[in-house]
């Protein structure tokens, strides 16, 4: 089976300063990869080299395309990178802020990916958004009102719709449940967890709680200081934790 | 006027307008930069207009401006009695006279023909400013062709209007290519813009770009499968001269709620009146 992505050796310095150093994976269709660690431990960098919002030093981010099988991302033309990042690709900020569009309403902003493929049919696109917002749980009758309007859950939702419409086979998540409350967070993880199963959905998640790959992840990262310390099963390493530092964060999480 | 230099602005100056001026029509639709200069009005009165009309002038041209269609409004006025100072050429407002034609926010009702260059003011080049404030991703949107978020503006017309209520600076596609705002015009003239014979420049001074339609290039106006391009006007005839194709202005002439339509091409009426034809308000 090929992997859909392929991760060899990514380097991100930052002059003297490591981003992150020699990070390698696969993921295969359908797995859900966790990546965790403290702040500062190189995470975000690597997601962002893989999402190709920052240009490794070294190393190659290979994706298995739709037409043409495995390529290398890095290498590959600036407009078919863009292409991959609005039709295979999804990425969720972890401030809805940041990947939304606060000017646009709620529709306009799930509609934008289908426009950018060559959707021209306003009937389909908002037939289309409007159901999406269902699947998110938002209430039909929001479909014209602005994000700013919407709670915190209610945007990171918003959020999620947009990035799956075009139906990517790779969603790369940034903190997805960052700074929402307990309560919100259950029921993001829950719908989260739908969508990723439904769909079939490949994703890596980025994230310092446990919890939340605990719930959605298959397998499990554990970074720092910009280096894999530990990888394996999420249960396997959360359960039986084998380097020093996993061991710290497994224990740092409070039993309430 | 020997004061000045031919049409006020020094000749590598001109020379240098006139290089951004071939690129933009080897492009067409592609904003050239250009090293815009301080011109004797302020910002917003047409130093884009003006500096392009200063290039592309020669002695023997004869000039017309137009404002809003109209050639006795304060900025048609001046422009016009700027260039016969430095540039002393002769000037019309006759349309079909002209050589140049310098407007502002208007395509002249009667049809261009070859050998004419209209020059338009613009006051804001990127058709996606308002949607993308940073310059560098508009740039890399149009060098990668990435022109979804134009519909979006459309898309958010129609679900807060039922239509696409953008009635003016209509955003239009050239040959396939660039989407290129067409300046305020109002989205009537856009079918105007295609295929037409006399060549098209824009210039917007504060922005510093030029862009440029050579003759007959195809002008696509944006919209959707479902909701197509419209061009719209006032459904009403002109009230000095009957017309009934051409974009009108709505005046206001009591305090009783009293109107009138009239031609905003100020020519196309006149010549209209002059050849007999009365609207219902004409004295």
């Amino acid at each position: 089976m090929t992997p859909l992505l392929s991760v060899q050796g990514i380097t991100k310095r930052y002059g003297a300063h490591i981003g992150c150093a020699d990070v390698s994976f696969d993921l295969y269709p359908g797995e859900v990869m966790g990546i965790v660690g403290e702040s500062g431990s190189g995470k975000s960098t690597l997601l962002n080299c893989m999402a190709g919002h920052l240009t490794p030093d070294a190393g190659q981010v290979v994706f298995d395309t739709r037409t043409d099988g495995p390529r290398d991302t890095i290498t590959m033309s600036e407009p078919e990178r863009r292409m991959l990042g609005r039709t295979d690709w999804a990425f969720v900020h972890q401030h809805a802020r940041d990947g939304l569009r606060m000017g646009v309403s709620a529709g306009g902003n799930v509609g934008e990916r289908l426009m950018a493929v060559g959707e021209r049919n306003y009937g389909d696109i908002r037939d289309k958004a409007t159901d999406w917002l269902g699947r998110v749980e938002i209430d039909a009758s929001r479909v014209d009102d602005r994000p700013t309007t919407f709670s915190g859950g209610m945007q990171q939702r918003l959020q999620i719709a947009r990035n799956l419409v075009t139906g990517p086979r790779l969603v790369f998540m940034d903190e997805p449940t960052g700074g929402l409350d307990v309560s919100v967070q259950a029921r993001l993880l829950d719908l989260l967890r739908g969508l990723v199963r439904d769909m079939g959905l490949s994703a890596i998640i980025v994230t310092h709680d446990l919890a939340v790959v605990r719930l959605l992840a298959d397998r499990l990262l554990v970074m720092k200081s910009g280096r894999v310390v530990e990888a394996g099963l999420t249960d396997q390493v959360l359960d039986d934790p084998q380097h020093a530092y996993s061991q710290l964060l497994v224990s740092s999480v409070l039993q309430v | 006027m020997t004061e000045y230099n031919f049409a006020y602005l020094d000749e590598q100056t001109k020379r240098m307008i006139r290089r951004a001026i071939l690129k933009g029509l080897a492009i067409p639709g592609y904003q050239v930069p250009f090293a815009s200069r301080e011109m004797p009005m302020p910002y917003g009165w047409g130093t884009g207009g003006v500096q392009v009309s200063a290039a592309v002038l020669t002695p023997k041209d004869t000039f017309k401006v137009i404002d809003q269609g109209a050639d006795d409004t304060t900025n048609a006025v001046s422009i016009r009695t700027f260039f016969q100072r430095t540039a002393g050429v002769a000037t019309t407002t006759a349309t079909s006279d002209a050589t140049v034609i310098q407007t502002r926010h208007r395509i002249p009702e009667e049809p261009l023909h070859e050998g004419q260059i209209l020059v338009y003011q613009v006051p804001i080049p990127e058709p996606l400013r308002f949607l993308e404030p940073r310059e560098s991703e508009t740039r890399k949107m149009h060098s990668l062709e990435e022109y979804g978020l134009m519909h979006v503006k459309l898309y958010e017309d129609i679900s807060r209007h039922g239509h696409i209520a953008t009635s003016y600076a209509y955003p239009v596609k050239v040959e396939g290519r660039y989407v290129m705002d067409p300046s305020p015009i109002p989205k009537f003239d856009n079918p105007k813009l295609g295929d037409m014979a006399a060549i098209q420049l824009f210039g917007a001074g504060r922005e510093q770009r030029i862009y440029a339609l050579p003759p007959y290039t195809q002008v696509v106006s944006l919209d959707f499968e479902d909701h197509p391009f419209e061009a719209s006007k006032a459904d009403h005839p002109c009230g000095m001269c009957g017309a009934t194709d051409s974009y009108l202005d709505e005046l206001i002439i009591d305090d009783l709620g009293g109107r009138m339509f009239v031609c905003s091409d100020s020519d196309y009426c006149e010549a209209r009146q002059a050849t007999g034809h009365k609207g219902k308000d004409a004295a």
